[in-house]
């Protein structure tokens, strides 16, 4: 058997096979809330490096320190960052819809309902983010 | 309500047509009528030339799968009169071979669903004069709703990803791998693993969830996708940690 599935039907060449279309993700909601979702990434992947960039600062000294608040205080680096907490805050909520259908939690013989294995992680992400605004208005 | 309504059929005749033309109908429309009757009633009494699948008519058998109004539907559980005042168009299932009108080819899913082998697999088969094999109610809701698939292929028509990438498994062959490896009573999971765990398997799967949405039997081959990720992942994890005792 040939390997490429698109070759699975060579006698029959006249059975019509419609091209899925470049703007696909345009046709429905659910899609393009889809490909917004999978171009969160690269917004999640900006936050982690601005994050050791910080890091990288506050290690090499106040001057540095300094030159990496002034650096984030200019317009394109705040307005980065602004589309960045939006589009991360938007990948964490439909990662955390998501979990219940990935994630099967047992108690005993019982199966945990998928609203509190949601409702749990909305208690983490909220408890993680009291930690960390409790460390910068204690600094 | 509207006593008639138009319905716009998809016709492909490969011996005449290049691609895809539609055919306008008036069919009655009492509250009672499913867009299967509407397809009967015109290839009964207005053009008997439309070729379609069809056989239940009550939602079991899977066969008469399409594109209503550019979502995957059974027509036999689809009401016109949902669809008041019309018009309503009729196409095949999108991401297959159009074999006429609205008869797609679903010889790639068959082929694939063998893969995942579907069926009870032991180790050692016990004599059936040994008894029966046993489950708790607990362990028969752990599969139940997954055995629910009834091979109407709307979830490949509604998974962008399968008709991007043809080679990617699919919605329903790994949802009904997961019946079965969710089975008490089953000793194939191993087996199963090594066609999951390709590139074209769970991993090709990125969660668009259009498959769980569109599921006229509630199977959610999406949470069966996603919850096989995971059991992969664990297994991968231990077979790199404990490479002698995973």
């Amino acid at each position: 058997m040939t390997s490429d599935p698109r070759a699975y039907t060579p006698y029959h060449p006249r059975w019509l096979r419609q091209p899925v279309s470049t703007y696909w993700w345009l046709g429905k909601w659910s899609y393009f809330r889809f490909i917004m979702r999978e171009s969160s990434c690269m917004f999640v992947a900006w936050a982690v490096l601005y994050l050791l960039l910080l890091v990288r600062a506050v290690g090499r000294g106040s001057q540095s320190y300094d030159a990496f608040l002034n650096w984030s205080a200019t317009r394109w680096v705040l307005t980065m960052n602004v589309i960045a907490f939006l589009f991360v805050a938007f990948h964490a909520v439909t990662f955390f819809e998501a979990v219940p259908q990935a994630m099967v939690v047992h108690i005993g013989r019982h199966r945990v309902p998928g609203y509190l294995v949601k409702g749990g992680h909305y208690v983490a992400w909220a408890a993680a983010s009291a930690v960390v605004a409790w460390l910068l208005a204690g600094a | 309500m509207p006593d008639r309504i138009t319905l716009q059929v998809a016709r492909y005749r490969p011996e005449q047509d290049s691609g895809v033309t539609f055919d306008e109908h008036e069919v009655p429309c009492p509250k009672d009528w499913v867009v299967l009757d509407g397809l009967n009633h015109i290839k009964d009494h207005l053009d008997g030339t439309l070729s379609y699948r069809w056989s239940c008519r009550m939602g079991i058998c899977g066969s008469c799968g399409m594109t209503v109004n550019g979502e995957p539907k059974l027509t036999c559980a689809t009401f016109l009169a949902d669809y008041a005042p019309g018009p309503i168009r009729v196409e095949p299932l999108r991401n297959f071979p159009v074999i006429r009108d609205l008869i797609v080819d679903i010889g790639d899913f068959m082929r694939k669903l063998v893969r995942v082998t579907p069926w009870l697999v032991r180790d050692v088969d016990t004599p059936v004069a040994e008894g029966e094999y046993r489950q708790t109610p607990e362990q028969l809701d752990e599969y139940k709703p997954f055995s629910m698939c009834i091979n109407c292929m709307l979830c490949y028509a509604a998974c962008p990803i399968y008709g991007l990438d043809p080679k990617f498994i699919g919605p329903a062959a790994i949802a009904l791998a997961q019946r079965y490896n969710l089975d008490s009573r089953d000793e194939g999971a191993a087996q199963r693993m090594a066609v999951l765990s390709e590139h074209e398997g769970i991993w090709g799967c990125t969660f668009v969830g259009e498959c769980t949405k569109v599921c006229p039997k509630h199977v959610d081959p999406a949470g069966a996708i996603q919850r096989y990720k995971l059991t992969a992942a664990v297994e991968s994890m231990k077979a790199f940690f404990m490479p002698r005792g995973a």
